[in-house]
């Protein structure tokens, strides 16, 4: 009978019992080998798996704790010295046999990443050989798609620039989405960096106090105010004017978005943040990036289902040349121009100090 | 016809809510998401019921300007249900994790999420209904980034990581999209699909440009793979679905990489041509891909201590049952793989919304032994966890029976690939019980020692969402012959 | 072959730097190489397209002189397609960038192994 007792402790049902219970892992012993397996099978796939084995510390397992230990004690040395992240080397001063172990596995990690790039870089460079030509006339992309727009692209927008008549006019759909990218990207950069007052707690101020470096900057540089004063408007109004003939030379919405962005920035290095929120702050910001698309989106929106139900948009498209010519496109790229802009500057202000 | 409008609209709708929702404050912008969900379930309704009553689909023009000159969606049956059913599941994940959504993000930062939420719905929707390359590419990206605001509005280091983890994932998928793209635009000169497709039929006929378009297929099927999480290329899955807000769990894991593979299938259907799919060696390689995502997903879930990441796991055998059913080749396997998709998105949704009642009543703890005896202090989401994982195991009158019912009749159908994809659907499946039911098990096990909170009464809207998700899985298991004959036409009107 | 790859020294280049900025974006450790990387693959891309889109001997796609024909000027497609692609791979880049100034604020590391170790250690205690 107490043999029978002394079995069950040790028996299956008993570990399946325990497995049930989330008490045991039994395949813990195959997990290590299995992954093992999978890197020499796979060797696209072994970094990646290669990585997941060496975080993976079970407990129990010392070596690898260990390892683990070692790794963050070197990151919090390093990130005491202003460090690159090359720099945590673990070997360098650890001449034990584990850390052996893990130099030869970074030996490995850059000999098979210089495969990898080969590889890729063969495969695509095999499949260009056989491309069309480059700068040849006859190429299948210079078919009765290019040619329309270059041919007919001035009666039927309006915009002597042509690439500006493609972009917002007959392939706006794509410009509109592309507009919301970098708006959802603006909202997401908001979640992650913007510091929200709830109420003064502790953790408010204390990233109010890390992520503020305004501390650090010069105060009332003469140079740079003084530089500043004769680019910024020259900057601004080359920026409105890239925006303003976008349908006519080479130029529109999103480069002169970005030259205008760039001018505001200058401005807010000059003068700092205080006479920069006098001119632009969280809530125009807001107010211009709404309005904007809002526009954008109705009178594209009010262009699409026209175009789709045969109706006649009813927008003149005036004559070509002019500034005022090319319909929608113009106002459009006035959005435009006007999202990238409040968009870079805020980039610019939230990774500085967390908001505007 | 109005109708034909509502794809444009819906589209349209939610990307301007999103907007919109900037200067809402969060109950507002929760108000106008739930509304452009809901109206975007009723116009998908009639988008479906019309397309399937006039036995045609049709393309709508983005503009004033015809097929290869200007953009276009297209919506057929198959858009009009994918549509219906994703934006049901995202009602129903959004209104399920209302509660924990209000208490994980930063109060003044609530109506970002709901942006998140908007436009996802419209990338989803823009993914489904396209029919021009480039504009699907540029929704990939909407939709990426929007998963990635997901993940990190938790604002935890672990949700930070994950995100991290996700973007670089998925922008080595969005980077070989993109050079899949242009190579094709390149060989073909269009961006449309419909042209491209003609242009790629006399490519092929001439039997010029082989090694470009094999390599095109390839680069195209691995960028959508890794963004969808096919099995050698799932290492951010679990970090990501482990770690978000609820709502986000449930979205990303049954919408986003389901969006993914409805574009690749309407790519391979739309401009490159499934008979020159076949014919390429590619879907073998999917194939194996997927039988060998079925199986290790599950060995990874079954050595997974949290629940959560357990799930997710699963996740990853799921998706290797989808691509398997892509990778047999036949139109029987291909609409196999839609329902599993459907099946997929449903159940998994409430798999993670009904995981997070028991939680709760849990005191948050994650790991099994917490969990033992949950069923019994939070019965709903006790019941809807467990009718989840019966029908992920293939319990009959459930939806996932139907599914692995499809896989195993058009495996039949394909002589070589049959014993390979029953014996995985075998093992899979064993596997799959394994650690369900085990979950299932635990849940009604008995608790040693009484859990910190006692009984909690859950909210009605998260009791409504777990029967609603139950009642969709029943429909999905019992009402199963309209939906595949659905399948089946609206993949007759891909060609 | 080989010729050919001369003669399209253009894309030649731009597959060349594809392939190294995919490379870093799988597998370097630090997390800014790995913004770089992107960087570098996408660029790569908009060369690419840039490349496809010239014809020797043609003017910008701009109406000069009135003159509307076809052969006159080059491919405006490719243009716009690399326009789209930039503002995508701005904002990505922007993205990319504040995550890591959390991770980084929070780990005080850029070496993503190390942050993923010491999230786990995290979860772990």
């Amino acid at each position: 009978m107490s043999r029978r007792k002394d079995n069950y402790e040790t028996s299956r049902w008993r570990q399946f019992m325990q497995w049930l219970a989330g008490e045991i892992d039994p395949l813990t012993a195959a997990k290590v080998g299995m992954i093992q397996e999978k890197a020499e099978t796979l060797p696209d796939e072994k970094m990646e798996r290669g990585k997941v084995s060496t975080l993976q510390a079970t407990p129990g397992n010392e070596s690898d704790e260990r390892e683990a230990h070692s790794a963050a004690a070197q990151a919090e040395k390093a990130a005491g010295q202003a460090k690159s992240a090359m720099a945590a080397e673990p070997w360098l001063n650890q001449p034990s046999g584990e850390s052996r172990g893990l130099r030869l596995y970074r030996r490995f990690y850059q000999v098979m990443s210089i495969l990898l790039c080969m590889g890729i870089i063969s495969v695509l460079l095999w499949t260009i050989a056989y491309l069309p030509i480059f700068g040849n006339a006859g190429n299948p992309d210079n078919n009765e798609v290019s040619a329309r727009y270059i041919e007919k692209g001035l009666d039927e927008t309006g915009a002597v620039n042509m690439v500006t008549g493609m972009i917002l006019d007959y392939r706006a759909f794509d410009t509109f989405g592309e507009s919301c990218v970098l708006f959802i990207a603006s909202c997401c950069v908001l979640v992650l960096l913007r510091i929200d007052n709830d109420g003064g707690s502790e953790s408010w101020k204390k990233r109010q106090t890390e992520a503020n470096d305004r501390i650090f900057e010069p105060k009332n540089d003469i140079i740079l105010q003084k530089c500043a004063c004769v680019l910024v408007p020259v900057i601004l109004v080359f920026g409105i004017y890239i925006i303003l003939n976008g349908h006519l030379s080479p130029g529109g919405g999103f480069s002169g978005g970005a030259v205008l962005g760039s001018g505001l920035i200058l401005y807010l290095n000059a003068f700092g943040f205080q006479k920069a929120e006098r001119i632009f702050n969280g809530k125009i910001y807001q107010r211009i990036t709404v309005s904007a698309l809002t526009f954008y989106c109705l009178a594209k929106s009010y262009s699409f289902f026209t175009g789709a139900n045969h109706l006649n948009s009813g927008i003149p498209l005036g004559t070509p040349g002019n500034i005022l010519s090319s319909g929608l496109i113009l106002p459009l790229n006035i959005c435009v121009g006007l999202v990238v802009a409040c968009t870079m500057y805020a980039f610019y202000t939230l990774f500085r100090k967390g908001g505007m | 016809m109005l109708v034909q409008n509502f794809p444009f609209f819906s589209i349209v709708l939610a990307m301007f809510s999103g907007i919109l929702s900037s200067v809402l404050n969060g109950k507002q912008a929760r108000n106008v998401s739930l509304g452009v969900i809901g109206s975007t379930i009723i116009m998908s309704a009639a988008v479906f019921f019309w397309c399937l009553g006039n036995g045609e689909s049709y393309t709508y023009m983005m503009g004033h300007f015809p097929a290869p000159w200007g953009n276009e969606i297209r919506a057929g049956v198959l858009e009009g249900l994918t549509a219906l059913l994703f934006s049901v599941i995202m009602l129903l994940s959004v209104l399920g994790g209302m509660r924990h959504t209000f208490e994980d993000v930063e109060p003044s930062k609530v109506n970002l999420f709901f942006i998140m939420i908007d436009l996802m719905l419209s990338s989803l929707l823009a993914l489904i209904y396209t029919n021009d390359l480039f504009t699907a590419y540029v929704f990939v990206e909407i939709n990426t980034i929007a998963g990635c605001g997901l993940i990190m509005i938790r604002q935890k280091g672990r949700s930070f990581s994950a995100a991290i983890r996700y973007m670089i994932m998925s922008q080595l998928g969005s980077g070989l999209f993109l050079i899949g793209l242009t190579l094709l635009y390149d060989v073909t000169g269009h961006l449309l699909m419909s042209p491209a497709k003609e242009t790629v039929a006399s490519i092929e006929a001439a039997g010029r440009y082989e090694i470009p378009m094999l390599v095109i297929l390839a680069v195209i099927s691995v960028g959508l793979a890794i963004k969808s999480g096919l099995y050698p290329f799932h290492s951010w899955i679990p970090y990501t679905y482990g770690y978000a807000t609820p709502t986000a769990s449930a979205i990303l894991s049954g919408l986003v990489s389901k969006g993914y593979i409805f574009l690749l299938m309407k790519i391979f259907y739309r401009v490159l041509g499934q008979e020159n799919v076949i014919a390429s060696r590619m879907v073998n390689v999917l194939f194996l891909f997927g039988l060998a995502g079925m199986i290790m997903g599950s060995v990874h879930a079954i050595l997974e201590e949290d629940t959560r990441r357990m799930i997710a796991y699963s996740s990853v055998a799921q998706i290797g049952y989808i691509y398997m059913g892509i990778g047999l080749g036949t139109e029987s396997g291909m609409v196999a793989a839609v329902f599993h998709m459907f099946t997929h998105s449903a159940t998994k949704a409430l798999l993670f919304i009904s995981a997070v009642g028991l939680y709760e009543v849990s005191g948050e703890k994650k790991d099994f032994r917490s969990l033992r005896g949950a069923g019994y202090r939070n019965r709903l989401a006790g019941v809807g966890f467990t009718v989840g994982a019966l029908s992920m195991v293939g319990f009959p009158m459930l939806s996932g029976f139907i599914s692995k019912l499809l896989f195993a009749t058009s495996a039949l159908q394909s002589p070589h690939k049959m014993m390979l994809t029953l014996i995985g659907l075998a093992v899979s499946t064993v596997l799959n019980a394994i650690y369900f039911l085990r979950l299932v098990i635990t849940l009604y096990g008995r608790a040693e020692q009484v859990a910190v909170k006692g009984k909690q009464r859950c909210s009605f809207v998260f009791g409504g969402a777990i029967v609603c998700f139950i009642l969709l899985n029943l429909f999905l298991g019992l009402m199963s012959q309209p939906v595949v004959r659905a399948i089946t036409e609206g993949l007759e009107m891909f060609d | 072959m080989a010729s050919h790859l001369l003669y399209n020294i253009e894309e030649t280049v731009a597959m060349i730097l594809f392939g190294i900025g995919f490379t870093m974006l799988l597998l370097h450790r630090n997390l800014i190489r790995k913004i770089m990387g992107m960087n570098i693959m996408d660029t790569a891309v908009y060369l690419f397209l840039a490349a496809k889109g010239y014809i020797k001997g043609r003017m910008v796609p701009i109406v000069t002189d009135g003159i509307l024909d076809a052969s006159a000027y080059m491919n405006p497609v490719p243009s716009g397609l690399v326009l789209t692609g930039i503002v995508v791979s701005v904002s990505t880049t922007a993205l990319m960038l504040a995550l890591t100034i959390r991770l980084y604020e929070r780990y005080h590391s850029l070496d993503l192994d190390q942050i993923l170790i010491q999230v786990k250690k995290e979860e772990g205690s």
